[in-house]
């Protein structure tokens, strides 16, 4: 034993021996950095600048100022005296209100009382150390300099305000009422919009997966047509029905649409396609042995549902109610359109930038948004891990036996589910078509004449399709490559760990935060990589990030079925990998990688909160179009513009089940199994 | 012959796990080596080193007088087959086997020319343009050996190419392997748990357990000579009798003295006395000879050619137990029944003791 251990030292002593990197090796690494690099620069900086403009405050730093007044006769016969010596004599301002924002501009007269701007006195103001800044005029003057003007030119001096961190924002924030309440407010609506979709969702499904109810593809292509409009479109729609001037108003009994109501509504609409798909996934995994070992011991229906039914679908529950509930607390556009003066988080991000300007509140918010959608993506990564496949090789199918009384049932509440949601569509269609609701309902075009109104008109709608076009074709390369490399290639272990964590952030990082931070990044003067603002680049990167999670785990599910041995073989048989990819694993995985480029197109169509800070006039996008003419008071223009949007969605489903119809007929030889 | 493949003081490191320790071994070219052992042993991870798809954390490798101790895969001469074979699913046989046949500036009526060719040695020769989905396993497994032998590899590697087929399919491609082996003279290593596989394909067998080599040597060398209780134990069916040493060398079993194999375990010492079942023989009613006693007949399991019994000895000793394996002749001469007793004799040159610690 002991030769042993003085033998084992002895080998560990020696350095271990290095892989010579081949061809292969130099190209995997050159890929895994550069798409590495790709997801730092467009995802862990820009969050970076968020977090520390969250901690970015402003105040006037009297103290870096001295000024010294002249007598009538304009000699300067007293003293200097420091400006905050001058404020505490005098007590003019607080503490508080010394605190500003990045660009505020502080005024010297209200240190001076007696100022009157025709008196012969003249001033002199001093800055006493490198960083002091103030303005004259429009001069900018920074330093130790010292600018003596008269009393009429004293009121064009403006001092600036020094920076500072700290988290004087955060205390603001908390200690504003009208900010801090949207917590609640978000948190109340995603909690009661997640317990409504989930529980319509799970019978929906069920009803799907195992009643033998009728018409059952029809209603499962239904289900999921929320997913090809913005969040907006339903907001819209609800408008109309139960709007001030809504024919079923009546129906709210007093109570107004603008506001939680309307989001709670429309948040049900459009994530009731999301939690569906888990669900109804989670249910067709079912072992028929379990329903019949349960009918041997004569359980009732009841205890069959409980112990069988409820254990099996738990996980997918339990996806379907984060997923809920993070959209909901991440959505913007279904909230400003419907939100009324019920605030929420998104939407404040939103009206601190783009209304008020205040970059550092916008961050505080973002921040705030974080935590909750960080909490549910790390409960659901929690749960994911300690989700063991419940379906064996050995499993049987479960087949719904049929019965009259539960298929007409199930028939009728899947009816009035699809009837919700085709409602929502067609009130919009029809709103578009006619002159206007309600008053003149004759039948016209005039609303698609986009160039009336505000939103970029017909371009906006070019501009979509060049994004989701883009955004499909970049996005599945990169991501497939990616996923590719982090699955496939060995070795170079912390360098992948590395990668597939930055993967998996997107996820947690709300749209509106996402866009936010582009601004504070890619629009920073000193970024080498600012010229890609305000293009269409910066749209597709945001997009392409912004989705990069669910496509980059969904190429991850589909090259985990592929052998890992095939890139063994691939190399002893002296072919380089790019080669096995191009001939072998991406033929194999077309079908998912068309998957991967349609969940892409239809995204970067409908998607409003990671693009709604970051367009510009030449690209502005038919979903910011939407939402824009809603803004305006074009509401029939904007229905118009949200069924363009569904309609391009349409056609590019329809094409992708034509091409992956094709392609599986192609090789079905290759695929059956004997 | 050559050594082909040299293997020098190579360890593997996972952590702080070790895999694999101070391995050293030498193949000889055309040799069909195989590594056996129980799972986790290390075989199939000396395996990979060899082939470079994990290299080493120390030790050389060289192969045909050539240092590949860290060169990747691909610059290395070898061909593989994977216990999934991992043909290329969307690929006809056809174009499985050409893959790695189109780098290399070659024609492509000498490719044709030569795929046919390879179908026609493994035996699939109609199969051409059929997909790997539409063959039975083992014609996958052949295919699998057509593309690794495809470019003529210096050394081809058998990762448990026959564990995934049905017990008939594997024997019959096991002679298969065999002749198709010969006739290339391809140096081989084969990786398998399977000790019957071993001891019937291999010119030597390295036996491996947790990450070293027990031992190496022809298939009768490690039945009939195992350097070590675990390959005595691994290999074939073995009575394993806990026992003592006597001053004399003679090992004390059942309250008797048996002369056994020469051995280095000292006098005094605890030992486990092994002997195989079919070395056990019958000793004819009424005679006494040396080393040998009397057991009592428990039970009988007839195996088809031969019966296999259990036999207690009757001397006190609680558990002690035997099993033999006798020959259909034997039991009908000697009138061998369960219940009945027996002579039986455990022959010098069969018995062999190990050190017990």
């Amino acid at each position: 034993m002991s030769q042993l251990i003085s033998s084992y030292e002895q080998a560990i002593s020696k350095p271990a021996i290095k892989e010579k990197i081949g061809r292969d090796g130099a190209i995997q690494r050159f890929f895994i950095a550069v798409i590495g690099l790709y997801l730092l620069i467009t995802l862990a900086f820009p969050l970076y600048t968020v977090f520390s403009k969250a901690f970015d405050t402003f105040y006037y730093d009297l103290s870096q100022f001295s000024i010294q007044v002249s007598n009538e006769s304009g000699d300067f016969v007293e003293e200097p005296i420091n400006l905050q010596e001058l404020n505490k004599q005098l007590a003019i301002k607080t503490i508080d209100d010394l605190k500003t924002k990045s660009d505020g501009r502080l005024s010297l007269l209200d240190f001076f009382p007696d100022y009157s701007f025709k008196s012969p006195i003249k001033y002199r103001l001093q800055g006493l150390t490198d960083d002091t800044t103030f303005l004259y005029g429009s001069d900018r003057n920074k330093g130790k300099v010292s600018v003596e003007v008269d009393s009429n030119s004293f009121r064009r001096i403006l001092i600036r305000p020094v920076q500072e961190r700290g988290f004087g924002n955060f205390t603001k924030f908390f200690s504003t009422p009208a900010l801090s309440n949207s917590i609640y407010n978000s948190l109340t609506i995603a909690i009661i919009s997640m317990v409504i979709t989930v529980s319509l969702a799970f019978w929906f499904a069920y009803a799907l997966k195992r009643s033998c109810m009728k018409f059952k593809g029809f209603f499962k292509l239904v289900a999921m047509l929320p997913i090809l409009v913005p969040s907006l479109l339903p907001g819209i729609a609800l408008v109309y029905i139960f709007g001030n001037q809504g024919f079923l108003k009546d129906l709210l009994m007093g109570e107004s649409i603008y506001g939680p109501i309307g989001i709670v509504m429309g948040s049900v609409f459009f994530t009731f396609p999301h939690a569906m798909i888990i669900i109804s996934a989670a249910l067709s995994i079912s072992d028929a042995r379990l329903y019949e070992a349960a009918d041997s011991l004569r359980a009732s229906k009841w205890r069959k549902f409980w112990t069988v039914t409820i254990p099996g679908a738990k996980y997918g529950i339990i996806s379907a109610c984060i997923v809920v509930f993070n959209l909901v607390i991440t959505d913007f556009g279904l909230p400003k359109v419907i939100g009324g003066n019920f605030n929420v988080l998104a939407v404040d991000i939103y009206k601190q930038v783009i209304g008020q300007q205040n970059f550092q509140m916008g961050a505080v918010v973002s921040v705030v948004l974080l935590l909750p959608a960080i909490l549910a993506f790390m409960i659901d990564r929690y749960v994911q891990k300690t989700h063991v496949a419940g379906l064996s090789a050995r499993s049987v199918v479960f087949e719904p036996k049929p019965s009259k009384v539960a298929d007409a049932a199930w028939l009728a509440y899947s009816s009035f589910v699809a009837f919700f949601i085709v409602s929502i569509l067609a009130v919009c269609q029809f709103a578009a078509l006619v002159t206007y609701w309600p008053y003149n309902l004759s039948f016209t075009l005039a609303n698609y004449d986009f160039s009336k109104t505000d939103g970029g008109g017909w371009g906006s709608f070019i501009n979509s399709i060049e994004l989701a076009i883009l955004t499909a074709v970049i996005g599945t390369v990169v991501i497939f490559l990616g996923a590719y490399m982090v699955e496939k290639t060995k070795n170079f272990t912390k360098g992948r760990a590395l990668f597939q964590m930055l993967a998996m952030l997107p996820m947690a990082i709300p749209g509106m935060v996402l866009g936010l931070s582009y601004i504070f990044f890619f629009n920073h003067p000193d970024n080498p990589l600012n010229f890609i603002y305000g293009t269409m680049i910066i749209l597709v990167i945001s997009t392409v990030t912004h989705f990069y999670t669910v496509t980059h785990l969904t190429a991850v599910t589909a090259l985990k079925q592929m052998d890992n041995e095939y890139e063994s073989v691939c190399s002893s048989l002296k072919r380089p990998f790019t080669k096995l990819l191009g001939r072998v694993t991406i033929p194999v995985c077309m079908p998912e990688i068309l998957n991967l480029s349609i969940y892409l197109f239809v995204n970067a169509m409908t998607t409003v909160s990671a693009v709604v800070f970051i367009y510009s006039t030449d690209t502005e996008l038919a979903s910011i179009a939407v939402l824009n003419m809603d803004d305006a008071g074009d509401i029939a223009s904007a229905s118009a513009m949200g069924m363009m949007i569904f309609y391009a969605n349409v056609a590019a489903r329809t094409l992708h089940a034509v091409a992956s119809r094709s392609i599986l007929k192609r090789s079905r030889a290759w695929r059956t199994q004997s | 012959m050559n050594d082909f493949l040299k293997i020098k003081d190579l360890w593997k490191l996972f952590g702080n796990f070790v895999a694999l320790r101070e391995i050293s071994l030498d193949v000889k070219e055309g040799e069909f080596v195989c590594f056996l052992g129980p799972s986790g042993c290390g075989k199939t991870t000396l395996l990979r080193a060899i082939a470079g798809l994990d290299i080493q954390t120390r030790g050389s490798v060289s192969q045909a007088g050539k240092d590949i101790s860290n060169l990747p895969p691909a610059e290395r001469d070898f061909g593989i087959v994977f216990q999934s074979y991992a043909l290329f699913p969307n690929l006809t046989i056809g174009e499985n086997i050409s893959f790695g046949l189109e780098n290399q500036g070659v024609d492509k009526n000498t490719i044709k020319e030569r795929v046919a060719e390879l179908l026609d040695l493994v035996g699939l020769p109609e199969q051409i343009s059929k997909y790997p989905a539409q063959l039975s396993g083992g014609q996958q497994q052949r295919i699998a050996l057509a593309r690794a032998i495809a470019s003529s590899p210096g050394l081809l590697l058998l990762d448990e190419p026959l564990s995934a087929l049905d017990a008939k399919v594997r024997v019959f491609l096991r002679h298969e392997m065999k002749k198709l082996q010969r006739k290339l003279g391809v140096t081989t290593i084969m990786v398998t748990h399977d000790q019957e596989e071993a001891l019937s394909l291999a010119d030597r067998i390295v036996v491996m357990n947790q990450g070293v080599i027990e031992q190496v040597g022809t298939p009768t060398e490690v039945y009939n000579k195992p350097v070590s209780l675990f390959v005595a134990d691994f290999i074939g069916e073995m009575n394993q009798i806990t026992s003592k040493m006597n001053d004399d060398g003679t090992v004390q079993l059942f309250g008797q003295a048996f002369d056994c194999i020469e051995h280095e375990v000292k006098a005094g010492s605890d030992v486990i006395a092994t002997i195989r079942p079919e070395d056990i023989f019958v000793v004819e009613k009424d005679t006494t000879i040396e080393q040998s006693l009397v057991v009592k007949v428990k039970e009988m399991e007839f195996l088809g050619s031969y019966w296999r019994c259990s036999l207690a000895i009757d001397s006190g000793v609680d558990g002690n137990e035997l099993t033999a394996d006798f020959s259909i002749n034997a039991v009908r001469r000697c009138h061998i029944v369960a219940g009945g007793n027996l002579r039986i004799e455990l022959p010098k040159n069969r018995l062999q003791v190990f050190s017990a610690a």
